[in-house]
């Protein structure tokens, strides 16, 4: 072996072995615990344990709960993922045109809800939400419109989360968009200009092909993030009022440590593994299709 | 210079968009001050009517023979421990394989690469039930060390060093070969020096993240003395929930620290985001 190959696998073995061992084999674990009863019983003794086949499975397609918190991801992703898609993409449309002043100052501004740590900030909007004494509330009651109870109202709770969820995030896709919109060619634009395109033609056919393939990849990967809302439920609505933003991550949760069905938690995040899997697979099909990457 | 309406109503609009994405990060300060009990007022107050630091007084000092404790301090600190170990621990690891990937020839390096492409896609939610047993049944449950290892991974880390030292020029480190110098020397004093931003990028991302991070700490401390801050803020909104400027208080001292970490180190953040170059 050359000195540069020794070198070489030194230099990877550790953070392969790492990988291996709290990535690889918990992964091939959770796919093996699925088809088990893992409980509280077999935590205490692992001779509790039996193989259940598909039996796990079986029972979560006849949980309401299971069902519901299917439905509620899936809402949350359906309204979530365009509304932020949309922020993000305004606001990064009109930071970029050229004449807006003092660009750096407000990129961090807007950026900032991003870095701030999620409990925290979700701790904060909880507030914000407050029916009586919410900042939120306060605002509607200057144009005249009755309080809302945001998140102790079953028909506002996933929009009131999806609220929060966009403030801290759109950050992120803005400044891709940004960047892809910096991209646009200035002189096709101009172009489009002169020969009487209107702003809509001119964001249709010259700004939107260039930022397609960003537009598309941040779609995707904004589906896989929303699949996998947690924490905004646990700290601002603990899954209500009325199982109202229990999500499948949620479901998992509580299953698997409030409940220590281990086993059946297994089941659920393998079920979130295939449907992210089969997002990973759309985007690729669909870049593939595009020649876009 | 002449300022056209048009700029002047556009730079209006984003500063306006501006104040919406900062203006409960105000409030949470602003509320942070207020007096025990006054801010749940209708209308409610924007500024504080009389400054006060009693909320971090009660949150963060020990209360001789008082009954609550929230536990903040020891979680402030065990937050700084982790979130340093976390940044160490994915620079040692990360920075050596991701220059190895891109620039040695060593035995499987293509397939390696693969699997850690192909890793990518696994959520890290799937692994955590049964990585919780594993720490169990070496007893790692309620230690800094289980809640350091996942971060034992280092996919994305790698991939991003790899992708920042594809741009090394492998002249200089043939010219450092043929000057006699080992592989090691070559890693140390020719590689490190130009991935410096890259490596301050990575470094910054794994203290953010980690200091954010909510369901594994979660999972794997079970005992208040070993909280991390957003576990403990977590906790204590369960049960505190009704002291709005207590907990106001308690959300600064948990997202304040990163938030400035990230105002000092932008250049970085930013370049990280957007794929991660090794100008200077």
């Amino acid at each position: 072996m050359t000195r540069q190959a020794r070198a070489g696998l030194g230099f990877v073995l550790p953070v392969m072995i790492g990988t291996v061992l709290v990535l690889v084999i918990p992964t091939i674990g959770a796919a093996l615990l699925s088809v088990t009863d893992f409980d509280i019983y077999a935590l205490a003794d692992i001779a509790n344990l039996r193989f259940v086949g598909a039996g796990n499975y079986a029972e979560l397609l006849r949980m309401p709960l299971f069902w519901r918190s299917v439905a509620n991801t899936a809402l949350f992703t359906a309204i979530g993922v365009p509304a932020a898609i949309a922020t993000s993409l305004g606001v990064a449309l009109l930071i970029s045109s050229a004449t807006v002043r003092w660009k750096p100052v407000w990129r961090v501004l807007l950026f900032a809800p991003y870095v701030t740590t999620l409990v925290a900030t979700a701790v904060v909007w909880r507030y914000m939400f407050d029916r009586h004494n919410g900042l939120l509330n306060y605002a509607l009651s200057l144009i005249s419109i009755a309080p809302v109870d945001w998140l102790g109202d079953p028909r506002t709770s996933i929009p009131a989360t999806l609220i929060f969820i966009v403030w801290k995030a759109f950050g992120y896709n803005m400044l891709v968009f940004i960047a892809a919109l910096s991209t646009v060619p200035q002189e096709l634009a101009e172009a489009a200009r002169l020969d009487g395109a209107g702003a809509w033609a001119r964001f249709r056919h010259v700004t939107l092909p260039a930022i397609g393939p960003a537009l598309l990849l941040a779609a995707v990967l904004s589906v896989a993030n929303f699949i996998q809302i947690f924490t905004e439920p646990y700290v601002m609505t603990h899954g209500g009022p009325a199982q109202s933003t229990v999500t499948v991550l949620y479901f998992m949760f509580d299953q698997g440590f409030t409940w220590w069905n281990l086993g059946m938690a297994s089941a659920v995040a393998m079920i979130v593994f295939v449907v992210i899997l089969l997002v990973t697979a759309v985007q690729a099909r669909l870049g593939k299709r595009n020649e876009w990457w | 210079m002449v300022v056209s309406a048009g700029s002047l109503l556009r730079t209006a609009l984003v500063a306006l968009f501006a104040l919406i994405a900062v203006l409960p990060l105000l409030w949470m300060v602003n509320v942070s001050l207020m007096a025990p009990g006054t801010a749940a007022t209708f209308p409610p107050p924007f500024w504080p009517a009389h400054p006060t630091l009693a909320n971090y007084r009660e949150l963060l000092l020990p209360h001789p023979g008082g009954l609550t404790s929230y536990h903040i301090l020891p979680a402030l600190g065990n937050s700084a421990v982790l979130a340093s170990l976390t940044t160490v621990l994915s620079l040692l690891l990360c920075v050596p394989a991701g220059y190895a990937f891109a620039k040695l020839r060593f035995w499987g390096r293509a397939r390696m690469l693969q699997a850690l492409l192909a890793l990518a896609v696994v959520p890290a939610q799937v692994a955590m039930l049964p990585l919780f047993l594993m720490l169990k049944s070496v007893g790692l449950v309620n230690t800094y060390a289980g809640v350091l290892a996942p971060w034992l991974a280092g996919v994305y880390g790698v991939l991003f060093i790899r992708q920042a030292t594809l741009a090394v020029p492998d002249e200089m480190l043939d010219a450092a070969r043929i000057d006699g110098a080992s592989e090691a020397r070559i890693f140390l004093s020719v590689v490190l020096p130009l991935l410096r931003p890259v490596v301050v990028t990575l470094a910054l991302f794994a203290f953010l993240a980690s200091w954010s991070d909510f369901l594994w700490p979660l999972i794997a401390i079970t005992d208040q003395q070993h909280y991390t801050l957003p576990v403990a803020l977590a906790a204590i909104s369960r049960e505190h929930g009704g002291d709005t400027e207590l907990m106001m208080s308690g959300a600064v001292v948990t997202t304040l620290p990163v938030l400035l970490l990230f105002l000092a180190l932008q250049r970085y953040y930013f370049t990280g985001i957007l794929g991660g170059s090794i100008k200077g």
